[in-house]
């Protein structure tokens, strides 16, 4: 691929220039194409930049950050950005409370106890839930669940944390069992052997054997799986409500970041005013938030991988 | 270790094993509980007469046919933009690339840019392509933030099947006298055609049912004709979905449940066909 170059296309020498020439300008035009992915990362942090720069010219960084009431679009203004988080954070926690044991035991039951066919059923299902479009979710929440919650408890909200966050976890689900699946496939038959002829059974050769040996990659998949359903966005905009509020009840109606941006651009605030301006303080925080987790994952992934030969 | 104690230890080990197959077999069940629902309340609604027409604040005489074709043109303009381009960046990290640190770079920036969520492309979106450029709320601007965002997934699926050609086949055609363009054009391209082109159909899914995105940059829910050029306003399928749900009126909600039958069986349509590329590709290589 990379190695020895093959400059030895031996014509004459006009030849072997015009072919260099175009070889060399193909070569550069990749480049750009690959680049490209670069340049958008740049822009996405100098659009968010810029645009936060705005914002934090008349609002202070401390008042965002520690405020605890979000009002930006009510006289009085009040900028504080928790109760979003807040929102955020308990969407986040009811979606990981169902989809990461859910999804790591169903990689463990794909892996470890499905025989071929029924793991030829259950892949394809799992990726069939990952390419459902997330506004069909949040139609799924609105329509099913909330009717489905309010039978059982009925001092439940029309819009609330509870429904939202469970289709999030729906969502995430296929991402947290796939590539958990993936992590314990990389795991060698003779670990899981040499544990089964010591007399373990197949639940002491699973939770002390073949999950710690791929214990790097459980973790990445659940901080992936957090950092998606912290950026979900449709779900919680149609069924989680566009009430900021801090409360750990998760009946209740509140808002996340994503579902405030969605509120903002379909409303018909002035663009360039400094309640149109919150939007990308918010987007900034959203970016800064779901890279860190990105990294972090990825960084796990390549610092604590064992390594089977 | 007295047999009780063996005993209770494979018990735990049955229990565990029934508690991964249910939790399994739920989440199964959740995906037909889900269509189910969805086909349910949307069926009636489901007829020449919904694709034919346009939004309408009656629900009787409310249809998608300028949200599907919206879809139509964003997908075409989307998959023109992104397709070469993300091809050209796979073939150029894997055959050209090494392991410098420039390829490396790449090669983080593109895992995290795939970890980027939608809404924030959408904000890109909006300041670059709608204020920046001044293409307006158009096609053209919703396209390219979508490519911006599919790429990603297009360069990842690429880079997979251009790295799965042997390399005896590159070594042949060197042997021969190519040159690393013509090995790459005739040879690693036509090998590597199966995998790009599911990656491609799964990208295409990806963008068809995006909504955060085209909110950003203004699509709007209320479009009563089809666009002309890249240069029209334009709605989309999966907004207009998401218009009627936000609506209160049952009717609103039957809409949206027909509009989302008509996505999920497109979108079904192309996981088929993928499935199907990649059976045919592996039944070849037998």
């Amino acid at each position: 691929m990379t190695n020895g170059s093959p400059e030895n296309t031996a014509g004459l020498p006009l030849n072997k220039t015009r072919f260099q020439w175009k070889e060399e300008t193909i070569r550069g035009a990749l480049f750009l194409c690959a680049i490209l992915s670069v340049a958008t990362t740049l822009s996405i942090m100098a659009v968010l930049a810029t645009e936060a720069f705005t914002f934090f010219e008349n609002v202070s960084l401390s008042e965002f950050l520690l405020g605890k009431k979000w009002t930006p679009l009510l006289v009085p203004r009040s900028f504080g950005v928790l109760p979003l988080i807040c929102g955020t954070l308990l969407i986040v926690a009811g979606a990981a409370l169902i989809a990461l044991p859910v999804g790591l035991a169903t990689a463990i039951y794909l892996g470890e106890y499905a025989p071929g066919r029924i793991r030829s059923i259950v892949k394809p299902v799992l990726e069939v839930l990952a390419g459902i479009p997330t506004v069909v979710y949040g139609y799924f929440a609105l329509t099913f669940i909330t009717p489905l919650l309010r039978s059982v408890f009925p001092s439940t909200q029309i819009f609330n944390a509870a429904s939202a966050s469970i289709v999030v976890s729906i969502m995430v689900l296929p991402m947290v069992a796939s590539l958990c699946d993936d992590s314990l496939r990389a795991v060698p038959l003779p670990l899981r052997q040499g544990a089964y002829a010591l007399g373990a059974t197949s639940f002491e050769v699973t939770t002390r054997v073949v999950v710690p040996a791929s214990l790097s990659g459980v973790i990445a998949s659940f901080v992936l799986a957090l950092s998606r359903a912290i950026g979900e966005t449709m779900a919680v905009a149609l069924a989680a409500g566009a009430t900021p509020r801090m409360t750990l009840n998760p009946l209740e109606s509140i808002q996340t970041m994503t579902a405030y941006i969605v509120q903002v651009s379909l409303g018909d605030t002035p663009a360039g005013s400094v309640e149109y301006q919150t939007i990308f303080a918010v987007a900034a925080l959203l970016f800064v938030i779901t890279l860190m987790m990105n990294v972090i994952a990825h960084h796990v992934l390549r610092r604590f991988r064992e390594v089977y030969e | 270790m007295t047999p009780g104690n063996a005993l209770r230890r494979h018990a735990i080990a049955k229990v565990f094993h029934l508690l991964c197959a249910t939790v399994t077999w739920a989440s199964v069940a959740v995906l037909g509980v889900l269509l189910f629902h969805v086909s349910y309340s949307g069926w009636m609604w489901l007829d020449g007469q919904f694709l034919s027409s346009f939004p309408s604040r009656f629900p009787e005489k409310a249809g998608i046919q300028s949200a599907l074709w919206g879809t139509l043109w964003l997908i075409t303009l989307t998959v023109s933009f992104s397709v070469p381009i993300g091809v050209a960046a796979a073939v150029y990290l894997e055959e050209y690339g090494g392991k410098g640190k420039l390829s490396r770079l790449i090669e983080v920036n593109i895992a995290n840019l795939a970890g980027v969520p939608s809404i924030v492309y959408g904000i890109l979106g909006l300041v670059v392509f709608v204020r920046f450029f001044g293409f307006g709320r158009s096609v053209l601007a919703g396209s390219l933030t979508m490519s911006l965002l599919i790429l990603p997934v297009i360069i990842v699926a690429s880079r997979e099947s251009v790295r799965a050609v042997p390399d005896s086949i590159r070594q042949a055609a060197f042997a021969l006298g190519a040159t690393r363009w013509q090995v790459i054009r005739s040879h690693v391209l036509p090998s590597a055609l199966p995998g790009i082109l599911t990656g491609v159909i799964l990208a295409m899914s990806r963008a068809i049912g995006e909504t955060a995105p085209l909110i950003m940059i203004g699509a709007l829910t209320y479009v009563a004709f089809v666009p002309n050029g890249p240069m029209d306003v334009f709605t989309a399928l999966p907004i207009q979905i998401f218009n009627w749900a936000s609506r209160p009126q049952q009717e609103f909600h039957q809409l949206a449940a027909a509009g989302i039958i008509v996505l999920l069986t497109v979108l079904l349509l192309m996981n088929a066909i993928a499935v199907l590329i990649r059976y045919r590709t592996e039944e070849g290589n037998k």
